[in-house]
């Protein structure tokens, strides 16, 4: 009861690679179930024999056979070197043989465009080309097309792992490894880093988020430009705070002096909808909170408590509400 | 002994107990050279870190009892659950089945009177010791080894870890590895020398030749990662940059030396678990193993191809498809083995008339649980389901079937099994029996839910996880389940811990038995035995014409060797008599030497290099006192 009960609730979580939404993790998904229904059935003929073994217990010898060792070690053999032995071969061929092209990383030139994800301690940087538009935390990709990843880290090894999309790929200093992207239909699939990376390793999390390819277009094309403008005086005020205080130094925003590259790029933050790597929902309140007392939320993130007062915590998240 | 001695007989018992003798109160305890008292002291020792690995998990399921969990902060959680896996591993699970399970019965099944080198013997437990206080101090001073237990670069760098967490790990490795490398390769030797005269290689139990197989695996595979350690340590304080991508070095060279070591690592903790259960399952079916001589060769291969797939375990790190491939053919053939041993001890049960007895129900349970983690096992050679469910609960549930469900059920059956054999007495078998399904119960419950949760994407190593994942439920279930199975577990010690004080006495062999420490008696002599036994077949202890003539034997003076410290030795293959080994007595040296050994790794570790060749000169003074020749005959 569990078991069932515990398979069907995997099959619609938002980070299950039983829900998979691409052609690899659906052939990944194919290859589960039938190796379950393999592993079941031995699991159960090998409980079967044992129970045999207890409901003859009082007498010596194998049922109908009788107290022949011949016939002990046959069973031995057929057992533990026939039968696995055919069960493996077929394992090794459907999966370490032909599966495994459609997880391998793909070929140069069968893909429409290149993402470079880029591990830090704890969240994930994003840029697409060389240059920018660069984003963090969420994955734009258009939907139905073969999208190559370039995954680098920046500081330790992480793991970059969209389940409903592909198989995991780590992130190693001194590498350019690369994996797949692929969705099905348009949604918000969940990620997270798999690889131990310290302190906040269970809040580094981020969503690939599939369009239409016009959508993506007009987003990508979006991104490319520079920062909004703060309207309200209160914004103007949050503008002048941020690039006068520590915010700059880590902090990148396109069109201004605020050419820091050490947390994640605010250029257009407000189109974001998490905060602190998936961790938080980008509102007002939650954004003013995070700014004031970071450590509070994340303990031993990167972004430091700078002990400002609320009344400029409110400028600031002000400023950035308009940055869409 | 069962048989009475007749007084000739037991003139020469006499003189074997003035010889073997040890000093009485802690003093004998600090010098003893007694592999069964050097066993029993790794047994309580192990079984204490045991305990404090235990309570590291009960405080990992506690805090992941719900979403978003409160019970330890981020970093308490991390050295926790690094040093929950460093505990169970090298300071429970060898130390049990090498050091208590290996040290206490290896001599007696083999006839022999001690191991080959009974002062190094002390000495690695002394070790093993020291090195268990040495990574706990790390804990108590609140700076633990927080890198998870195998310690991926550069998160434990200078640069990421800058405080002395890490450098306990990889200090406290090396010196935890001189134990193991010292304790294997005396078991390699008494095995090969120590066999009475007659045990040829044919004939020695089955429980010897997976012992025989986990020292090679160890002492193959340690020098990797004391390697590793190494090169972690001189990055680490003088600057060296083996594994500084930055720098020309290779974050992954510690990952291929790490495993290149941790994959035998895991059948060198598997294969004493099959040893026990060989040794377990024809006692209670009342029959010979099926297939002896294919399962003895089945133990060693799988010692032997476990150092061919350690890159399963870096399915992920962007390896070229054929070095997967290859590494992944590896790992599926050494199912083979595995699978020959579980069908001989199923085909065993089911051909004899099986006893289901507490060690037995114990065994039962080993089997269902390897069953399973093998099966995992198998779903993780397949390359890309392993891409995609590496490093998830999935991976937890898996292991955890196999180290837990496969290798410590047999420990604990093996615990009530030759309880008896250690103390004289006899555990109660209701309350064993109780104790077995709530174990069985809980170990299930805790661990069979991570596959699902690895299936719906939960990672390991993470502090804490949030709501609206599906993840809650299964986790409070597990966490419930945790805490049965350490009522199960406790419940195990408390039966032995009574019985120990009120047990009934069972005499020598309670179980007919079919190996040699039965026919000694319990708790065992100093000597283990009057006559070295007459031995022709694996199963000596139903031969009952052997056991008659030996005590014939006793009779007339044949094979006691009474005249000194001394034990025969034998040929390596056909086990005829070759000499006659002198065995050294008492000594206060080892402990001293592995205090002074302590003293060099504490020093490396606080970067005092002068104090700590003072203390390698110090080893050097002990081991003159170590080797100086006193009055002994």
């Amino acid at each position: 009861m569990i078991v069932v009960g515990g398979l069907l609730a995997s099959g619609c979580g938002r980070q299950s690679i039983i829900s998979n939404q691409s052609p690899p993790a659906h052939g990944i998904t194919v290859l589960w179930w039938w190796m379950l229904g393999v592993a079941g059935l031995v699991f159960v003929g090998s409980v079967a024999f044992l129970v045999i073994g207890y409901v003859k217990r009082h007498t010596p010898g194998l049922p109908f056979l009788g107290q022949n060792e011949l016939a002990a070690q046959g069973l031995v053999l057929l057992f533990g070197i026939g039968i696995p032995l055919g069960v493996l071969v077929a394992l090794f061929g459907v999966s370490d043989v032909y599966l495994i092209r459609q997880t391998a990383a793909p070929a140069p030139n069968t893909t429409r465009l290149t993402i470079h994800v880029i591990g830090h301690q704890w969240w994930w940087e994003v840029r697409y080309g060389d240059g920018h538009p660069v984003t963090a935390n969420e994955i734009h990709i258009p939907v139905r097309t073969r999208v190559n990843v370039v995954a680098t880290t920046a500081d330790v090894i992480h793991s970059f792992w969209v389940p409903q999309l592909n198989r995991k790929i780590d992130m190693i200093p001194g590498q350019r490894n690369r994996v797949l992207l692929y969705a099905n239909r348009s949604g918000k699939y969940r990620g997270q880093c798999s690889q131990y990376c310290g302190l906040q390793h269970a809040n580094m999390a981020m969503f690939v988020i599939a369009q239409p390819a016009p959508a993506f277009r007009s987003w990508l094309a979006h991104m490319s430009t520079p920062a909004a403008k703060p309207t309200t005086p209160q914004a103007r005020a949050g503008e002048r705070l941020f690039m006068n205080s520590q915010c700059s130094s880590c902090h990148f925003i396109g069109g201004t002096p605020a050419q820091g590259t050490v947390g994640p790029d605010l250029t257009h933050v407000k189109s974001r909808s998490t905060l602190a790597s998936g961790m938080i929902p980008n509102t007002p309140k939650w954004l003013a909170d995070w700014i004031h007392n970071p450590q509070a939320i994340k303990p031993g993130d990167r972004m430091p408590d700078l002990g400002l007062s609320w009344g400029e915590v409110h400028q600031i998240v002000a400023y950035l509400q308009e940055l869409k | 002994m069962a048989t009475v001695v007749s007084p000739r007989g037991q003139r020469y018992v006499d003189l074997l107990e003035r010889v073997w003798g040890e000093r009485k109160g802690l003093v004998g305890w600090l010098t003893t050279t007694d592999h069964k008292r050097i066993g029993i002291m790794y047994f309580f020792t192990a079984l204490a870190l045991f305990g404090a690995g235990g309570v590291e998990a009960l405080l990992i399921r506690t805090q992941l009892f719900g979403p978003n969990g409160h019970v330890l902060s981020p970093a308490a959680y991390d050295e926790i659950f690094t040093m929950h896996g460093i505990t169970m591993i090298f300071l429970f699970v060898i130390p049990m089945t090498t050091g208590a399970f290996g040290n206490y019965l290896l001599p007696l099944m083999i006839g022999a009177r001690d191991m080959a080198f009974p002062r190094m013997n002390a000495l690695s437990y002394w070790i093993y010791l020291a090195s268990g206080i040495f990574m706990y101090i790390a804990l108590a001073q609140g700076h633990a080894p927080n890198a998870g237990w195998f310690n991926y670069v550069p998160l434990a760098s200078k640069t990421y870890d800058p405080s002395n967490n890490i450098d306990f790990y990889g200090w406290g490795l090396i010196f935890n590895g001189i134990s193991s490398t010292a304790a294997v390769i005396n078991f390699i030797v008494t095995i090969f020398k120590l066999r009475a005269p007659g045990m040829s290689l044919n004939r020695m139990p089955l429980f010897c030749y997976a012992f025989l197989a986990v020292s090679f695996a160890l002492l193959f595979a340690l020098p990797s990662l004391s390697v590793a350690c190494l090169f972690l340590e001189l990055d680490r304080q003088f600057g060296f940059q083996f594994y500084n991508a930055a720098h020309g070095g290779a974050p992954l060279l510690w990952q291929n030396l790490f495993w290149i070591f941790g994959h035998p690592e895991v059948y060198i903790i598997i294969l004493p678990a099959f040893g026990i259960a060989t040794a377990i399952i024809p006692t209670f079916t009342h029959r010979k193993m099926v297939f002896f001589p294919l399962v003895a060769l089945a133990e060693i291969l799988v010692a032997f191809l476990g150092f061919g797939v350690w890159v399963h375990h870096m399915f992920t790190v962007g390896y070229a498809t054929v070095t997967t491939v290859y590494f992944a053919a590896a790992s599926l053939i050494i199912v083979i083995p595995s699978a020959i041993q579980l069908f001989a001890w199923i085909a065993t049960i089911m051909t004899g008339t099986p006893e289901f007895k507490t060690p037995m129900l114990f065994i039962i349970g080993f089997i269902v649980f390897f069953i399973i983690g093998g099966l995992s096992g198998v779903t993780l050679a397949a390359i890309p389901f392993d891409q995609q469910v590496h490093d998830s609960y999935y991976v937890i549930a898996h292991f955890h079937f196999v180290i837990f469900g496969a290798a410590v059920f047999p420990i604990l059956g093996g615990m009530y099994f030759w309880f008896p054999k250690v103390t004289g007495r006899m555990y109660n078998e209701t309350v064993g029996k109780v104790s077995f399904w709530t174990t069985f119960v809980g170990t299930f419950v805790t661990f069979f839910p991570m596959h699902i949760l690895g299936l719906m994407g939960m990672i390991r190593r993470n502090y804490t996880y949030p709501a609206g994942l599906g993840f809650s439920t299964l986790n409070a279930v597990e966490t419930v389940a945790a805490f049965v199975l350490a009522g199960g577990l406790v419940s195990i010690v408390l039966n032995l811990l009574i019985s120990y004080f009120k047990g009934p006495m069972c005499g020598s062999d309670p179980w007919e038995g079919d190996t040699l420490e039965w026919s000694t008696s319990s708790p065992p002599p100093p000597y283990n035995y009057a006559v070295i036994p007459t031995v022709t077949s694996p199963y000596p202890m139903w031969d009952k014409a052997d056991r008659e003539l030996d005590n014939r034997r006793l009779e007339r003076g044949e094979g006691v060797f009474a005249l000194g410290h001394r034990t025969p030795g034998s040929t390596v293959q056909d086990a005829e008599f070759d000499e006659l080994l002198k065995m050294p007595p008492h000594s206060i040296w080892p402990p001293v030497t592995a205090m002074a050994l302590a003293g060099v790794f504490t020093m490396l570790l606080l970067g005092h290099l002068f104090i700590a060749v003072g203390f390698a000169a110090a080893i050097a003074l002990a081991l003159l006192g170590w080797h100086h020749r006193g009055s002994e005959p």
